[in-house]
């Protein structure tokens, strides 16, 4: 969905920034961009445009004058599927890990680009609306055939552990999002095994190997540095 | 025909000495003194006149204290003159009225008048002594002038006695003359002086009128006027001299001489000490008393050794360089210093000793003699005759002095007891050994005097009950004289040497003691690198080796505040205010001086050269030991040991803080430099681009784009910029919290190059790892940033087509990591320095920096316990090798480091 078609209802979303000039800009590209924008200046008022507006999507700053970012998030999820893009600033990745732990959806650090900014508003947008993931998984030279447990690179077959197929495989179905080392640990190992970051590292290290084609400048298995990791999911 | 070898510029030493003297005279006030030879020559009259001649004149005058003896003349002279109250004190009920010190210097006028130079204050004063007033009026700055009769200076003290045969006892130091800018030589006849004697003008205190009787005769008066008009004339021969040297005018200069005294603690020392000092100002040359201590010095008496002090002080104020020596001879020792301060003439007196005793040992003159080579001896003859009386000498109670003797005669009955029971079984030849027995023991416990007593009593007893015929001192066998003879000398010179040699084995112990102390002190101190460790080892070292309980005061601004003292001592506002007088003055003050001696404890200023620091309160545990030189001279280098230590201190400090200080303000200016240029540059250009996008008409596609380029560049620039600030800021608080977590390195290395991808283009990148390198734990943010900067530096320094390198291996415990460029390099001496806050190498065209990023790589590095060094890499460019340990330093795992 590259551009919305008219007749269509465009995909409402909802800014909470205290930055007015960030408020401004995004209203203006994003309008520009066929979406419906709603602006809301602290974490309250936010809050209550999420229930009045019911938007498609959220973009939500961390540094909010009146609430915790992360307060937030775990307010909205208490009743909002809506997918939540939260924006900060370098310094804070404590805050980002813990916001996508609390439920957010995706990070842009500030400042960002806008076609960035946009790629990953539809990314969001598009794994809500369809559900259902296509069986065969196509990124790069990399073919994951999930009925089958088939991983193709370059149409050469791979053989993965079943570690590393079932890293990949929770990659895939959440390709493009950014899933944090918590969400893919206990995903993985449960829950017991998150104070054990070094069995993922080895794990995502010997999938590099396997699918990269230069495993020191990845292009598939991104690293969302101090976040966790993602899997490009255009081609 | 010229004079070209005569040197006609002033020597050095004469302009320094003139410029100590301008220098310490710009601070400190004037002193001008009237110069009389008798009551009645008109110094009082003088003085007011020329007071009120300054007066006149638009100056501060006040009269601190004059004497008008109810003189007509000099009451009218005194009137228009601002005069300050005089302090009442009462003194065994007698009321004394004395110059009042603190309303003077509170006063703080331009001159203060002050009659009676040589007068005693009375006891309670603050100073034994007016003069001692007027130099701290001195001090305070206060301009003084004062009158003083000539026979009243130290010096001329006994040539004075000896005219007249009368003793003054109020003396002035002779330097204070030397002190002085200005000597008014007031001056009549004698025939006139006395005529105003007769018409009952000059006033003479009733106790007084037969020594003044005596002293007013024409022939003393001649010679007075003489001794007085010499001294004047003296010293304007010595400003003479001052002026033709500072001015070097050529004359008749007198050979450099230098004289030296010994002090030897005879009852002649202050005889030889006046006899030098004026042969000293008749050759106009500097001297030295020195006092030799030898181990023989340890048998002297406690009163010799008070003398010694006394001596040494007297010298002092005499204007002389005071030296105490220890070695094992003194004429070797004497002539060793003689030579050493270049010593031209050495005084000494005559020996009184009987001739036979020379026999024995050659009188010290003799040996200096011998000893002193090219240098000359005078010797000054001294009679018993001569010995002045001692006036105000306080003997030394000494503990029940009959002790002993009353402990030898117990001795001798004792033994005669003795030999009484087994005389039966011994001839009595063989008895005698009992007795001298008993010699020995009286010489090594009693001392010597108990010793020979116990010899001569011994004999008489063993005559007496022993000899034949018995209970009678007649003897029938002759040969018991010999025994008698024979047992006397052998007592005797057991005694004496046994003596002697335990006092010179205490003298030594004593000695020891000391130097030890002293040592203990200055190795405590040298360790001391504050305040309070300075003022603990005083503490302890002085009541250690002094069995004194002391107080240290320290400056604090213009306030006295105490350190630290003794538990023991309570300290009241008087003593107090002791304390703070030294501080103030620089000098030694309290019990033991000649400044408010009434004091319970001695203060002694602890200064250095330049300045005072504080003060050092003593309370010795023996009252004498305030007039024992050995303490004192202890005390003094206790004193001083103390000051260096604490001047040391504030020295280190104060470095410390200007390097701390200096460091800062240069950052801060290179950080102002940095900020300003940095922000600037590229707020310029994308605010250049944007609103030339906005308001320029007619701009082209391919413009538009590039300008559009320019300003997104310019942007991220700028936010690289603001990220190293922060990073820096985070650094330089401290602030940087390391998360360590296990980090694939060529994940890291990956994270890197995806930060740098847009501006890699199609620039080579080789990564060398080894297949098996380990997980690292480390900060994984702080590493990527460190990468980043130094990749970013790389690809700005070397040529687009030139490869950069990234290789990483483990050594031992340790990770490797290089990183390698092709580009021109640093050249070797900057290698250490690139570093360093805001250096930048000299770059070409468009590669600029902030400065920051290498800094900050340097910093997170040392952060995670790590080294990071710059080297050239073989045939060209730089190679950055940095070294992690594989598993986190313990300490830092959860601490901030910067």
């Amino acid at each position: 969905m590259d551009e919305l078609k008219p007749g269509e209802n465009p995909p409402r979303i909802l800014v909470v920034d205290d930055e007015a000039a960030i408020r401004r800009l995004l209203a203006t590209v994003l309008e520009s961009s066929g979406f419906v924008v709603h602006l809301a200046e602290n974490g309250s008022l936010g809050l209550a445009a999420a229930a009045a507006v019911r938007p498609d999507l959220i973009l939500l700053d961390l540094g909010l004058p009146d609430l915790d970012g992360v307060e937030v998030i775990r307010r909205l999820r208490e009743w909002s599927p809506a997918p939540i893009i939260v924006l900060s600033v370098r310094e804070r990745e404590d805050d980002k890990v813990a916001a996508l732990d609390a439920g957010a959806d995706d990070y842009l650090t500030k400042p960002f680009g806008v076609p960035e900014l946009l790629a990953r508003i539809r990314g969001s947008l598009r794994r809500v609306v369809g559900q259902a993931p296509e069986p065969i998984f196509r990124s790069g030279g990399l073919e994951v055939d999930l009925a089958r447990r088939l991983v193709r690179v370059v149409d050469q077959e791979v053989q993965l552990t079943p570690t590393e197929y079932e890293i990949l495989r929770i990659l895939v179905t959440h390709a493009g999002k950014v899933l944090t080392h918590r969400q893919l640990l206990s995903r993985i190992w449960g829950s017991s095994h998150l104070e054990q970051p070094h069995v993922l590292r080895v794990n995502i290290s010997n999938l590099r190997h396997k699918i990269e084609r230069d495993p020191s400048r990845p292009s598939l298995l991104l690293t969302e540095s101090g976040v966790g990791y993602r899997l490009r999911a255009e081609s | 025909m010229t004079n070209g070898d005569d040197d006609i510029r002033p020597s050095p030493e004469a302009m320094l000495k003139l410029a100590q003297a301008e220098e310490a005279q710009a601070d400190r006030g004037r002193l001008k003194i009237f110069l009389g030879y008798a009551a009645g020559v008109g110094k009082t009259f003088s003085m007011l006149s020329a007071a009120r001649q300054r007066k006149r004149e638009g100056r501060d005058v006040v009269a601190a204290y004059v004497e008008s003896h109810g003189r007509d003349e000099t009451d009218a002279l005194l009137e228009g003159l601002t005069a300050i109250p005089k302090l009442r004190l009462e003194y065994q009920g007698v009321p004394l009225f004395e110059l009042d010190l603190d309303a003077v210097l509170q006063k703080h006028p331009q001159i203060a008048l002050v009659d009676e130079l040589a007068h005693t204050n009375a006891p309670g004063s603050r100073h034994e002594k007016r003069w001692q007033d007027v130099q701290e009026l001195l001090t305070a700055g206060i301009d003084v002038y004062t009158t003083v009769n000539v026979q009243h200076f130290e010096s001329l003290n006994d040539v004075v006695e000896k005219i007249t045969g009368v003793v003054v006892r109020e003396t002035v130091p002779d330097n204070l003359l030397d002190l002085a800018a200005e000597i008014q030589l007031v001056d009549i006849p004698p025939d006139e002086l006395l005529e105003r004697l007769g018409q009952g003008k000059i006033y003479i205190p009733e106790q007084a009128t037969r020594a003044m009787e005596k002293f007013f005769q024409p022939g003393n008066l001649i010679a007075l006027r003489e001794l007085s008009l010499r001294r004047a004339a003296s010293r304007v021969d010595d400003q003479m001299r001052s002026y033709m040297e500072t001015r070097a005018i050529s004359g008749p200069r007198s050979v450099a001489e230098r004289l030296l005294v010994c002090i030897s603690g005879s009852p002649f020392g202050e005889k030889l000490m006046r006899t030098t000092r004026r042969l000293a100002d008749e050759m106009k040359a500097p001297w030295h008393a020195v006092y030799i201590e030898t181990p023989d010095t340890g048998r002297f008496s406690r009163e010799n050794r008070e003398r010694i002090w006394r001596d040494l002080r007297l010298a002092e104020s005499m204007g002389a360089t005071v030296a105490s020596v220890t070695a094992t001879t003194v004429a070797e020792a004497v002539a060793d210093y003689a030579g050493r301060h270049n010593i031209t003439k050495i005084v000494v007196g005559k020996p009184t000793r009987p001739r036979w005793r020379e026999l024995l040992r050659p009188p010290i003159v003799d040996q200096i003699i011998r000893a002193s080579g090219e240098i000359d001896v005078y010797v000054v003859s001294m009679s018993l005759g001569e010995r002045r009386t001692a006036t105000r000498q306080r003997r030394p109670i000494r503990a029940i002095p009959w002790a002993g003797h009353a402990m030898a005669v117990a001795l001798v009955a004792g033994t005669t007891l003795l030999c009484g029971l087994v005389q039966p079984f011994f001839s009595p030849t063989n008895t005698v050994m009992f007795y001298l027995l008993a010699v020995v023991l009286a010489a090594v416990r009693l001392g010597l005097q108990p010793a020979v007593l116990t010899a001569f009593l011994g004999v008489l007893a063993f005559d007496f009950f022993f000899v034949a015929p018995r209970f009678s001192l007649a003897v029938s066998d002759v040969e018991y004289l010999m025994t008698f003879a024979g047992f006397l000398t052998v007592g005797l010179v057991i005694s004496s040497t046994v003596a002697r040699s335990r006092e010179r084995a205490e003298s030594l112990r004593l000695r020891e003691v000391q130097t030890a102390s002293l040592y203990y002190l200055s190795r405590d101190l040298a360790k001391a690198a504050d305040l309070v460790a300075v003022t603990g080892a005083v503490l302890r070292n002085i009541r250690e080796s002094l069995k004194a309980e002391i107080v240290v005061f320290l400056a604090d601004g213009e306030q006295l505040k105490i350190i630290s003292a003794s538990e023991k001592l309570d300290l009241d506002l008087k003593e107090r205010a002791v304390a703070d007088w030294t501080f103030r003055n620089h000098q030694e003050a309290g019990r033991g001086t000649t400044t408010l001696g009434s004091a319970a404890l001695l203060y002694l200023p602890l200064k250095t050269s330049a300045n005072i620091l504080g003060v050092l309160g003593v309370k010795m545990a023996d009252p004498t030991d305030y007039n024992s030189q050995q303490h004192r001279l202890l005390l003094d280098a206790f004193a001083s040991q103390t000051a260096m230590a604490l001047e040391r201190v504030r020295f280190s400090q104060q470095a410390e803080q200007a390097q701390i200080l200096q460091a800062r303000e240069t950052l801060e200016r290179a950080l102002l430099n940095s900020i300003s240029h940095d922000l600037r540059t590229p707020l310029a250009s994308i605010t250049g681009a944007l609103s030339s996008l906005r308001d320029q008409e007619g701009l082209n596609e391919t413009a538009r784009t590039e300008l559009l380029a320019t300003a997104c560049e310019e942007a991220a620039r700028l936010n690289r910029f603001v990220g190293n600030l922060l990073d820096m800021t985070r650094l330089e608080a401290g602030a940087v919290r390391l998360k360590y977590t296990p980090c694939d390195v060529e994940e890291l290395i990956g994270c890197a190059l995806s930060v740098l991808d847009p501006r890699l283009g199609k620039r080579e990148i080789a990564v060398h790892l080894p297949p098996d390198l380990p997980l690292v734990m480390l900060d994984m943010g702080c590493m990527i940033q460190v990468l980043v900067n130094l990749l970013d530096n790389s690809l700005k320094y070397s040529p687009q087509d030139q490869p950069l390198g990234i290789n990483a291996r483990t050594d031992r415990a340790w990770l490797v990591m290089e990183i390698i460029d092709h580009g021109p390099g640093v050249a070797e001496a900057d290698l250490d320095r690139i570093f360093d806050k805001f250096h930048r190498v000299p770059a070409t065209e468009g590669a600029r920096g902030t400065g920051l990023g290498l800094s900050i790589c340097k910093g997170f590095v040392q952060a995670h316990g790590g080294t990071i060094n710059a080297a050239i890499t073989p045939g060209g460019g730089l190679t950055v090798t940095i070294r992690l340990p594989l598993a986190p330093p313990p300490q830092t795992e959860d601490s901030a480091h910067g």
